[in-house]
């Protein structure tokens, strides 16, 4: 029997493989796709990041005259 | 050449294995009253927003699945049912099934959180925790009430959907709760009614072994009357409107009816005719929730209140 035989268990092995495959190409298109309809409707894509920042932080409401 | 016996005692799973671990069919169901109550909800949400929203809803029921599946593994292997089952049929290896479980549990909880909102991501993982650990773990085999509990676990998605949407709760998720948690225990007996071998061979305390079956009858019934306010409710609220009033009102007529001639029959008349009743009544069960919820789609889709 030649070494390079294919075995019930290769068979079963590659649907694993496949499978995963397929699974993890799929996830990457919809993250992908996910990203592309948030930025589209304009959704904050910025967060905190251990140091405020004026990009991420909430517009400033300018003072009302009489409070000076 | 006998190299399989090199491979004994660890099994080599196929990919659909472990597909059958997610419980596709239970998953079916998640998918669709997921869907419904994040469509009726009166906020607007991107189509591809809604489908990755349902998607890890469905995982997330998937993964509770999974769970399910590696703890209740030696009942499994008892009753005819759930012997084929990955686990108790020796393809998947009990602890891939957990790791699979915890690993989607985990998965779908983050990214429902970043795709909807973090509500909704909170809500998954406690009906997660919930049918995975209150159910399961915890009251699926100390209580014949099991069912009723465990029913909750089951009527959370309609409401995480609605969640996606608006980000909170409210009288419309709630009484789409209500709906699928009073349907589910005369659903679930009525299989009890004519499985009854099964659940006894397991020891699992289904209220047809701990109370018998007369009692078992009566609660089917106590429950179809329960039921029907708050499916009849629903129709009144703002996802409600005359045609999911209509077919609420005959659905309920029917499955009231059901439990009625499940209560008036003896176990000798049930035997004689193979319970063609209560099969009958399960079939109904099915279609009930169904078509409440296509109802409520329609309605939408017309225009509700």
């Amino acid at each position: 029997m030649p070494l390079n035989a294919e075995h019930e268990i290769h068979r079963r092995r590659r649907s694993r493989n496949v499978g995963l495959g397929i699974v993890l190409v799929a996830f990457v298109a919809l993250v992908f796709a996910l990203t592309v309809v948030k930025v589209q409707q304009g959704d904050m894509m910025e967060a905190f990041d251990h140091q405020p920042r004026v990009s991420a932080l909430p517009p400033e409401q300018p003072e009302p005259e009489d409070a000076r | 050449m006998s190299d399989i016996n090199a491979y004994e005692g660890a099994p080599e799973a196929e990919f659909r294995d472990f597909i059958a671990l997610l419980k596709p069919r239970v998953m079916s169901l998640v998918v669709f009253t997921a869907f419904v109550g994040l469509w009726v909800a009166p906020v607007d949400v991107h189509p591809f927003i809604a489908f990755c929203s349902v998607l890890f809803i469905a995982l997330g029921g998937g993964a509770s699945g999974a769970l399910n599946m590696w703890y209740d593994a030696d009942i499994d292997a008892v009753m005819q049912r759930t012997q084929n089952r990955p686990i108790p049929a020796g393809r998947v290896d009990g602890n891939a099934a957990l790791a699979l479980g915890l690993i989607l549990a985990g998965f779908s909880v983050m990214m429902l959180g970043l795709a909807a909102n973090w509500f909704a991501a909170a809500f998954l993982a406690f009906t997660i925790f919930f049918y995975a650990v209150v159910y399961t773990v915890w009251l699926k085999r100390s209580t014949p009430q099991n069912i009723v509990i465990g029913g909750a676990a089951g009527a959370f998605p309609p409401m995480i959907g609605w969640a996606c949407a608006t980000g909170g709760i409210s009288i419309e998720s709630l009484l789409m709760f209500a709906l699928i948690f009073f349907w589910t225990p005369p659903h679930f007996w009525a299989l009890a009614l004519f499985m009854k071998s099964d659940y006894h061979n397991a020891k699992v305390p289904m209220l047809t072994v701990t109370h018998g079956r007369p009692v078992t009858r009566r609660h089917i019934f106590a429950y179809t009357l329960v039921l029907a306010p708050f499916a009849i409710w629903l129709g009144l609220t703002s996802v409600g409107g005359p045609i999911y009033l209509g077919a609420s009102v005959i659905l309920n007529a029917l499955f009231i009816h059901g439990g009625w001639r499940i209560l008036r029959r003896d176990e000798d008349a049930a035997v004689a005719d193979g319970y063609a009743v209560e099969k009958r009544v399960f079939k109904l069960s099915l279609n009930y929730l169904f078509l409440h919820f296509v109802a409520l789609l329609v309605q939408n889709w017309v225009g509700a209140w």
